[in-house]
């Protein structure tokens, strides 16, 4: 691959959150202070013009990592640096993020309000596949598709090279969700837009994503090319991912269920935060955090166990 | 067959005039069998469930048709007999296992107390019934779990717990309604595993109404699939999924996204399915089918063979109708 400049890189970035109890009930009660602790060290870069996925189950730190990169949450530790034009952000629920008050028209152009003009304005909608006319419309007249379709075109608003995408259709049905991902997948080849994907849906990720990261618990358990993520899995726990998702061609087909559960963030398990469900196991996962080494972070993998 | 469902329909009269929710739909299932039934939102597919159980929100109401459970009919039993035959005879799994478990008693009491309802038992027996239930759904360490409270559970155990409800008469069928959408993969995987084993040991028939087509390909023996309020194709799993006899559940299992190793687009079924007040005459999948040719714009097609299967396949298409 040549060496482009990134667009986007983070850099050891944490973010903890305070989750200590009412001032008062800690004095009273002699506790200390408790913090979680969302995102852990995580570093990597996106390349201009790539989809980059963040995968991973609830709790593991997606979305946190989406609301650091534009700016709603600061990093605890790190540094996240952009050098792209503009980023915009696509959320997951297209009911909440539009005002029903407002007419798509001044949904789409509120990003642009100095300079906007009506054609603009139909260009966006056309854009994404609705018609000029659909701005006169509320947001209530239309389906949670159509919905994301003006979610769209308000992000798109401003010419933006980099969408930061929060989960755009697990809202959606799925023959809804083809199209958006098929729309989203058009006007990054005719745009050149760089995205970052956020979804927990293993499938869905492998119809968009150039390279995927997975997230367990904070952090990034393995980085690499969408290929090798689906055919050769390395992390015990992107292995288990992929044989827990449940699949058109397995029908009738005994399946080895995943033991066990994402642990606690208040208190995550002493060295790798995956040991207590990873069958590879051993004394040294117990107690020591393994770093990322070639793009995984396990030691079974590191010392050629599996 | 443990239920049969025939002709079934639903209305909700509103001011602007009377809904069709549900449109003549007719099927069974066998001991021992899980029915998928899959669909979009606002398939019908919740409502299905609802209607078989006796748990329609008002002014929803049966129209027309027949539910029969072990060759009884059930739809127009009174409230308190329907009641009592939910807990005893049907089972009901819910998607959000929060809503189904009293946050202010104990797992083991509710458990308990609904074994006690349904069940003659001592109250020592019922106990050692709910712990056996609780080590059947995988709950582990039940005698020391007995007296925890919903809260102290995460998503997955709570589902459990609540599937161990649901089972705790002994069911004759069990009703699955998106039992897996509200939890992560590696759980969703052992709770349709769970399901599996339950159908199995208990001989049970089970619907499982989910639009997860990964979940029905997994759990189901036959699925049906829902559109705009009918059956429009009801076959075997695996004739359903790898091939398809009606064009919407051709186009619906193209939009699925599977894991591949390459980026790829996904087939798409343009526009969306048509709202319960302006659903088209004719096929209601018309004016979205590829296929569509004079027949489909002016009258309904029913269920009806495609020929396959000897003769268990069938779809509500006209493209197989026997000319």
């Amino acid at each position: 691959m040549p060496l482009l400049k990134p667009i986007l890189s983070l850099a050891r970035v944490s973010r903890d959150f305070d989750v200590s109890r009412p001032w008062l009930n800690r004095v009273l009660e002699h506790e200390p202070k408790r913090t979680l602790r969302a995102v852990d060290g995580v570093s990597f870069s996106v390349e201009p013009g790539e989809t980059l996925a963040l995968v991973g189950e609830s709790g593991s730190g997606k979305s946190t990592i989406a609301r650091l990169i534009v700016g709603l949450y600061r990093p605890t530790e790190g540094s996240v640096a952009f050098s792209g034009r503009r980023m915009q952000m696509i959320f997951q629920d297209p009911y909440a993020s539009l005002n029903p008050r407002w007419r798509v028209r001044d949904i789409v152009a509120e990003p642009i309000r100095v300079l906007h003009t009506k054609s603009r304005v139909d260009e966006l909608l056309v854009q994404v596949g609705l018609s000029p006319d659909d701005g006169e419309k509320y947001p209530h007249e239309f389906s949670g598709g159509q919905r994301q379709r003006i979610s769209i075109a308000r992000a798109l608003a401003g010419e933006p090279d980099f969408l930061v995408c929060d989960e755009p259709t697990s809202a959606l049905d799925v023959s809804v969700q083809a199209q958006i991902l098929n729309l989203m997948s058009d006007l990054q080849s005719r745009l050149g837009l760089t995205y970052l994907f956020i979804s927990h849906n293993l499938a869905v990720v492998s119809q968009v994503a150039d390279r995927v990261g997975v997230m367990y618990c904070g952090r990034v358990v393995e980085l690499a090319p969408a290929a090798q993520i689906f055919t050769k899995p390395r992390h015990p726990y992107t292995r288990m991912l992929l044989d827990a998702v449940p699949d058109l061609g397995m029908t009738g087909k005994p399946r080895t269920p995943v033991a066990g559960e994402v642990p606690n963030p208040l208190a995550p398990p002493p060295g790798c935060t995956f040991h207590p469900r990873c069958p590879y196991a051993n004394e040294r996962c117990r107690t020591e955090v393994p770093a990322v080494i070639n793009n995984v972070a396990c030691h079974a993998v590191e010392e050629g166990r599996i | 067959m443990i239920l049969e469902v025939e002709a079934l329909k639903v209305e909700f009269p509103t001011r602007r005039g009377t809904l069709t929710a549900l449109d003549r739909i007719s099927f069974s299932i066998a001991p021992g069998e899980v029915l998928g039934v899959v669909g979009e939102s606002g398939a019908g597919k919740s409502i299905t469930g609802l209607a078989v159980i006796g748990l329609l929100e008002p002014p929803g109401r049966i129209a027309a048709g027949e539910v029969r459970l072990e060759g009884r009919r059930i739809d127009n039993l009174p409230h308190e007999e329907m009641r009592r035959l939910r807990g005893r005879k049907i089972g009901v799994i819910f998607q959000d296992p929060l809503t189904s478990l009293n946050p202010l008693y104990t797992i083991g009491r509710q458990l308990e107390e609904t074994i006690l309802t349904h069940l003659p038992m001592s109250k020592a027996d019922a106990r050692a019934r709910a712990l056996s239930l609780f080590r059947e759904v995988g709950i582990p360490a039940p005698e020391s779990r007995y007296q925890n409270y919903p809260h102290q559970f995460s998503g997955g155990m709570r589902q459990r717990v609540v599937i161990a409800l649901a089972l705790a008469a002994e069911p004759k069928l069990l009703i699955a309604d998106e039992p897996t959408t509200a939890l992560d993969v590696s759980i969703q995987a052992q709770i349709i595993a769970l399901l599996k084993k339950v159908a199995r040991d208990h001989g049970a028939a089970v619907m499982l109404i989910t639009h997860d087509m990964g979940v029905i390909a997994e759990t189901a023996n036959r699925v049906a699939v829902m559109y705009a309020g009918r059956i429009v194709e009801i076959g075997g799993v695996r004739e359903v999924i790898h091939s398809p006899q009606h064009p919407y559940t051709a186009g619906l299992m193209g939009s699925i996204p599977r894991i591949s190793a390459k980026r790829g687009r996904l087939v798409q079924i343009e526009g969306s399915m048509p709202r319960l007040n302006a659903i088209p005459a004719g096929c209601a999948f018309n004016p979205r089918c590829p296929k569509r040719f004079d027949r489909c714009v002016v009258e309904r097609p029913n269920l009806m063979s495609t020929g396959k299967e000897g003769g268990l396949s069938q779809a509500a298409c006209w493209l197989h109708a026997a000319t």
